[in-house]
């Protein structure tokens, strides 16, 4: 039981990591129309810049925090110099245009930072686990993880629901000419959420940094869970996407912590060992093709679409 | 196809006596490896011509394409480690697990539309893909060795390499001369049809998913007979061949070459793996030129390579 | 179109006209260059050069061509890679081969050339077994061979009950099955991991602790060595339950390990403060050079290197005696920085294994340490399954 918990602790966990990456996602997806292979590179500039950073300054925040100010810059560029030109072209230019952009950005990151990839150190405190009730001990970064995603998709829910530019982006997201023919300045409000995608990407993997380290490519097969969630929960939607997530979070988690036990049960125990979590990645994906037969527009499809 | 001698018909010739000569390039140089690279350059044109037709001609974007690679490929694979190696039965069994796994595919992913379908048709190729890491018996992740090729009784010898290249490069062109024959049927013309307008096809009273289904499949077993091919070519498989990344690489050689063109997904492969072949000679950091190719080519040459060939004023 | 198969038929028997004349030695190295795991790749690239400075970059009189390829870490690049440096470059010899599977895609058309492949790394059992070749010999160990010195040292330290946890790729499971062989108590739970995608153990890591075993065993090779001790101290496993490592833990990966990694055993046929000359040549050249202390796979790229000059010098740069070169190779009549050592049915090495520990030295810096020989003359438990006496 207390093992049963603590999985759902670290599917929750996982889960709302995915979250922030695909909240830049879905938002870059539903206001410009934009399929955006290359945000995982973001999520990869993130995790070296902020490691850079950490190294100069020595000092574990402001390393993060300056890498995410860098990162925000980097998206807001890579906006005006390709992807505002892909605007209004169909799905399949975007998917190779941005296939090109993962190819460049590893790359280049390989050649400035080499293939080693890099280290971001907690500070000691954060480094170890705390007792929770029940006498769980987990990982008290993991908690941080929860505790900032969380404050991330309330921030996120009163940006989107309580201000102007949020109205903006809901207006876009179901009628992007409307909200051009009001006279609101579209190019910039889409540079400006491209940035903000971009920044969420990085925050996503600068907090993976402490745990997986940075690693060139380490942004492709997160990217395609994240995509998954936001077909699960509706292309556009936020707070689908944020439901979307914990679930995928928790049914990969979960699903690769005991099919492998469920299968000993049936199976050799080294045909189990195997064939358990190859099926468990695949559990998600299962997942994401029955809610898709069922409801061919996602959980939350947005109005107007 | 009735105005041979422009600038696109010429190089479309030149390109496919090329091809046809690389044999003879190879015997006289004494170096094989270029036919090496060149058989799998006309498998994986087969593979993309057969995404072509469902993808530029039908409008399919399908993000998951690879999987009938790896079904066809699986099925060589798992016959000849059973000590099966009898191509008469290995190959239409490759031919019926990909047409049937298109089949269930299809008919699923096809209520849905756009960028769902996209995503869907990813998520069942994931799903295969990770079928195949389950397959312990067969080699899970680390793939299996296919000790012998496929046996025709003495008729063609596949394990000649100039003869198996023109076995492959004859049902490429195969492949090429049978999508030029559906898209000008009556059937091709309801599949175009629905890719433009889907609403008005059903409304003159054509079933038009069921015609998409049939053109889903059609794709999904000549794809699989690609993946036959790639099997006895590489003597290998492993599920790395279905990984998502080698679906966008079908993708990025149909678009590359041109997306609804017969000849676009053959001048798409063999630019996409010379360019990547030659430029990994030249620098290690060759996809730091590769990628803005990709993004120059959305963003200039819509339409792709065969798009530039025949100028402005196609369509 | 049969007919021009006939006529290319016909000039491929004209042409097939008789060796050329031996000019140089060319030894074709597949390896991996980028992606992560690049770090290896490029270390024993960095011996395998130094190897060649050492013999004067020539090998029985004849210069050395060395032609780099890279993997990607993937089986079927691998195998590309390996077919161009035969049938392209027509290559004398193929080494090099971080990875199991890329090794096991690849050997088929490198022996059926009749290329000597010398693996510098990779030893899947079914190479050790059913699939020997005459054409393959090994400068490192049979996957399973250093686990099984894990498993006897874990004997030795009294642990009953035993969590085991590794990567799900040939080598992963060959690690298992080789600590099975070995260890006398009991095997409580096994996790394979997706490799190389997934770097995240927590799932894994709560497991191990609600199993509450004596001791945990890894493999996670490169980088994935890195993120295992960070979350194994992070889960507050770190000094509860006693680790136990093979190939996790070396000089490449120590140095961002750091004191995550001390006090944690692992097993290994070479450390880099082995008392024999050609090691201490080895340590001390590899150190003024690049700064950097050289890892086990380096140790192995250096010996692959004297391995194939003491075939060359044997048959006096008459490549074409392969037989001889054979015959040579089987002594393994060279300075190996582990020391002597001899070869098996098989052509694997039969060899001592070290323990190894992380410690502190006089300048307070993190090195690897000999302590004790955990086993002398071990062989791998697959050799009675290859054919060649």
């Amino acid at each position: 039981m207390l093992l049963l918990i603590e999985q759902c602790l670290n599917g929750l966990q996982f889960g709302l990591l995915l979250f922030l990456l695909a909240a830049g996602l879905t938002l870059v997806f539903g206001i410009m129309d934009l399929v955006n292979l290359a945000h995982g590179s973001f999520y990869m500039l993130g995790a070296f810049l902020a490691a850079t950073f950490a190294a100069w300054t020595g000092s574990f925040f402001l390393g993060v925090v300056l890498g995410l100010l860098a990162t925000l810059a980097v998206g807001m560029v890579v906006d005006l110099v390709a992807l505002r030109r892909l605007y209004g072209r169909n799905h399949l230019d975007h998917v190779l245009g941005t296939f090109g952009l993962i190819l460049f950005f590893n790359e280049l990151v390989r050649l400035i930072w080499g293939p080693a990839g890099l280290n971001l150190t907690l500070p000691a405190w954060l480094n170890t686990s705390v007792e929770l009730l029940g006498g769980i001990r987990y990982p008290t970064y993991r908690l941080g993880i929860i505790v900032v995603a969380l404050a991330v998709a309330l921030f996120l829910y009163v940006l989107v629901m309580r201000t102007r530019i949020g109205m903006l982006i809901r207006a876009g997201a179901s009628n992007r000419e409307m909200v051009g023919a009001l006279g609101i300045n579209i190019k910039l409000l889409y540079t400006l959420v491209f940035g903000l995608g971009a920044a969420l990407a990085g925050l996503a993997g600068v907090m993976q940094t402490p745990i997986l380290t940075a690693q060139i490519g380490m942004g492709e097969n997160i990217l395609i869970l994240a995509f998954v969630v936001i077909i699960i929960g509706g292309i556009g939607s936020v707070r689908g996407a944020f439901i979307a997530s914990i679930f995928v979070g928790l049914v990969d988690t979960i699903g690769r912590a005991f099919l492998p036990d469920l299968f000993k049960l049936v199976l050799s125990s080294a045909a189990a060992s195997t064939a358990g979590p190859a099926l468990s990645s695949m559990l998600i994906y299962f997942l994401m093709a029955v809610v898709l037969v069922l409801r061919p527009e996602g959980l939350f499809p947005v109005a107007g679409k | 196809m009735n105005a041979v001698l422009t600038v696109r018909g010429l190089v479309i010739i030149a390109l496919v006596v090329a091809l046809a000569l690389v044999p003879l390039y190879v015997v006289l140089a004494g170096n094989y490896f270029p036919l090496t690279l060149f058989t799998r350059i006309v498998i994986l044109a087969m593979a993309a011509t057969s995404l072509n037709f469902i993808l530029g001609y039908g409008g399919m974007v399908s993000f998951g394409h690879a999987a009938y690679l790896g079904i066809g490929g699986y099925a060589v694979g798992i016959v000849a480690f059973e000590g099966v190696y009898s191509g008469y039965l290995q190959w239409p069994l490759a031919l019926a697990a990909s047409a049937l796994s298109a089949l269930v595919i299809g008919a699923l992913c096809l209520r849905t539309r756009g960028v769902y379908f996209i995503m869907v048709t990813l998520a069942f190729a994931q799903m295969v893909y990770y079928i195949a890491v389950g397959l312990d018996r067969y080699g899970a992740d680390d793939g299996m060795t296919i000790y012998r090729r496929s046996e025709f009784g003495g008729i063609v010898d596949l394990s000649n390499k100039i003869v198996f290249y023109y076995v492959c490069l004859a049902l490429l062109l195969g492949s090429i001369y049978l999508t030029w024959r559906l898209v000008n049927s009556r059937f091709g013309m309801v599949v175009c049809g629905a890719r433009s307008n889907d609403r008005r096809m059903r409304a003159i009273g054509f079933p038009t998913t069921r015609y998409r289904l049939t053109a889903f499949v059609i794709a999904g077993s000549m794809c699989g007979l690609a993946g036959a091919l790639l099997a006895n070519h590489t003597e290998f498989m492993s599920p790395a061949v279905m990984h998502w990344t080698r679906s966008g690489d079908l993708i990025v050689m149909v678009v590359l070459g041109g997306m609804g063109s017969l000849f676009g997904p053959l001048i798409g492969a063999v630019t996409l793996l010379v360019l990547e072949e030659v430029l990994s000679d030249v620098t290690e950091y060759w996809q730091i030129i590769v990628g803005p190719l990709f993004l120059l080519v959305v963003l200039f040459a819509r339409g792709g390579i065969d798009g530039l060939l025949a100028g402005a004023n196609r369509d | 179109m049969k007919k021009l198969m006939l006529t290319a038929g016909a000039i491929l028997a004209l042409t097939a006209g008789p060796a050329m004349a031996q000019k140089s030695v060319k030894i074709g190295f597949i390896g991996t260059f980028s992606g992560p795991t690049a770090v290896i790749g490029n270390d024993m690239r960095n011996s395998f050069e130094l190897a060649l400075d050492h013999l004067g970059r020539k090998m029985g009189g004849l210069p050395v061509e060395v032609i780099y390829e890279d993997d990607q870490q993937k089986p079927e690049i691998g195998k590309q890679k390996s077919e161009k440096l035969i049938q392209s470059d027509k290559v004398d010899f193929v080494t090099g081969y971080l990875w199991s599977n890329v090794l096991l895609a690849s050997i088929k058309p490198v022996v059926d050339s009749k290329t000597f492949l010398i693996s510098a790394n990779a030893g899947p059992h079914q190479i050790a077994g059913e699939l020997c070749s005459p054409y393959f010999f090994s400068t490192s160990w049979q996957n399973d061979q250093t686990p099984q010195a894990m498993g006897l040292y874990m004997n030795q330290k009294g642990v009953k009950t035993l969590y085991l946890l590794g990567p799900n790729y040939a080598a992963g499971k060959d690690m298992m099955s080789g600590v099975a062989a070995t260890f006398k108590g009991k095997v409580i739970g096994q996790e394979l991991t997706k490799w190389p995608d997934q770097l995240d153990f927590s799932a894994e890591l709560s497991k191990v602790k609600a199993a509450k075993p004596d001791a945990v065993f890894v493999f996670y090779p490169g980088a994935a060595g890195v993120q295992f001790l960070n979350q194994y101290a992070q889960a507050g496993l770190k000094g509860v339950i006693p680790l136990y490592t093979a190939f996790t833990i070396d000089s490449l990966s120590l140095p961002r390990q750091k004191d995550l990694a001390l006090g944690v055993p692992g097993a290994q046929q070479w450390v880099n403060d082995l008392p024999f000359p050609a090691s201490k040549k080895f340590v001390a050249d590899f150190r003024a050079k690049h700064k950097t202390t050289p890892s086990f796979y380096g140790s192995q790229a250096y010996d692959a290197a004297n391995l194939i000059n003491s075939a060359v010098v044997a048959v006096k740069g008459d490549l074409t005696k392969k037989d001889a070169m054979r015959v040579e190779m089987k002594k393994a009549n060279y300075a190996s920085v582990r020391g002597p050592y001899k070869y098996g049915n098989n052509h694997f090495p039969i060899q001592n294994f070290y323990l190894q520990d992380v410690v502190k030295d006089a300048a307070g810096e993190l090195t690897l340490k000999t302590v004790a020989t955990i086993i002398k003359d071990s062989q791998d438990q697959y050799h009675g399954k290859c054919a060649m006496k």
